[in-house]
């Protein structure tokens, strides 16, 4: 099974990502000899309904793992770019709430841990 | 043409065959630089090949030091190679925004994408957002399903419409906290979304409670002046309402009430809209 690809957004626009949490990932990433494709801002490619997108969200590629902020922002994000992920091949890290330390090493896991929301999910309703 | 459909540049960090490989502090300088003027960066593996850009130029660049450049082998001339080598981050990134402006491709950061984005696992198609929005933002598909879709007319730092929604949908990823921002809703939140409903009924209630209550009166005696002013009023009310609710609904917006001419016409082709979806109405 190949390695997931791996998408980096550095959230251009606005200062809720931790700029060191950002720093330290994309730092790994470049250290690292795996590629990867970075983005200024997924929002932004979202609006503009950007191909590389819908190449991302290919499930034919294989998984992917994107480093950027919550899932279910990312999920509809490339849903409304008419880019729907399939749900058993993303796992989306959350550069807002986790510690870089976590996301590099989520980075260099082989398996993938598929995470996007699906349904009316709570807090309280949430499986995990 | 569109400011969100405009050619782009994307960048690809080459490296093998006759360029050399970036080390990782300088490719570290350089994508932070480029991504902060806002492009999408590709690195692949050495020698990896990579997908046409769909919507403008490739752009290589390459530490060839001395060696041959490549030549474009796009057919339709989309890509170029730059030789980069030894420059430092900031050169780098004067070059790829030379390349851009005889590229014509756009200038990222005019526009701060802030707009809304419909987590459609909880929207009901209420139209709620649609009916409250200022800015025209939301219309329908050819389904009558709501869409966010003037995205570039949303006002910047407005989440408005997102605490109008009575089912947490609406998201703006760039605001501070949750569950506006993606982060999962509680059921604490659904809470305070019921109480928000409150504000909506102050727009004259649901959409399509609005339609079949006017359908059963007598169809034609439809004052448009009387109901427009009486709309602009409800509006003044409503804002009112959400500017004592939360602070950080811009001025600007609360101060942007459209004409009553304008909510007239808004109203009506949202009641169009409605009426279509609820099959009352043929296609006009």
């Amino acid at each position: 099974m190949s390695a997931p690809r791996i998408l980096y957004c550095h959230c251009n626009y606005a200062q809720v990502v931790p700029r060191e949490t950002k720093e330290a990932v994309l730092r790994h990433l470049c250290s690292g000899g795996a590629a990867f494709e970075a983005v200024a801002d997924l929002c932004e490619m979202s609006a503009r309904k950007d191909g590389a997108l819908q190449r991302l969200a290919d499930p034919n590629g294989g998984g992917v793992r994107i480093a950027a902020c919550f899932p279910r922002a990312v999920k509809w994000l490339f849903a409304s770019a008419g880019a729907p992920l399939t749900s058993d091949r993303v796992e989306v890290l959350n550069m807002r709430v986790q510690p870089a330390q976590e996301i590099v090493e989520a980075l260099g896991r082989p398996e993938l841990r598929p995470n996007l929301p699906s349904g009316k999910e709570t807090t309280e309703s949430s499986p995990s | 043409m569109s400011t969100l459909t405009e050619p782009t540049l994307r960048i690809v960090f080459f490296e093998g065959e006759t360029a050399s490989h970036w080390p990782g502090e300088t490719l570290f300088e350089t994508m932070s630089v480029l991504l902060g003027k806002g492009y999408a960066l590709t690195r692949p593996q050495p020698g990896g090949r990579v997908s046409p850009h769909d919507r403008g130029e490739t752009v290589w660049l390459g530490q060839f030091e001395g060696a041959v450049v490549p030549e474009p082998m796009d057919r339709a001339d989309r890509a170029r190679f730059l030789d980069v080598s030894g420059m430092p981050a900031e050169a780098v990134a004067e070059k790829v925004e030379a390349r851009r402006g005889e590229a014509k491709a756009v200038e990222h950061g005019l526009w701060k994408p802030w707009f809304p984005v419909i987590d459609y696992d909880r929207c009901t198609n209420c139209m709620q957002c649609l009916s409250f929005c200022l800015f025209g933002v939301y219309g329908v598909d050819e389904q009558q399903k709501i869409q966010a879709q003037n995205l570039d007319q949303c006002k910047t730092n407005c989440p408005a419409c997102s605490r109008v929604c009575p089912e947490a949908a609406i998201m703006f990823p760039k605001y501070k906290s949750g569950p506006i921002n993606g982060d999962q809703v509680s059921d604490a939140d659904l809470n305070r979304e019921k109480m928000k409903i409150d504000i909506s009924a102050l727009l004259g209630g649901d959409v399509y409670d609005m339609l079949r209550t006017r359908s059963e009166r007598a169809k034609s005696r439809f004052s448009k002046e009387r109901d427009s002013d009486k709309a602009l009023a409800e509006r003044q009310k409503c804002l009112t309402k959400l500017a004592q609710l939360t602070a950080d609904v811009p001025r600007e917006v609360l101060m942007s009430l459209p004409s009553p001419e304008e909510i007239a016409r808004k109203a009506e082709e949202a009641r169009q809209r409605a009426a279509r979806h609820l099959g009352q109405m043929p296609e006009a």
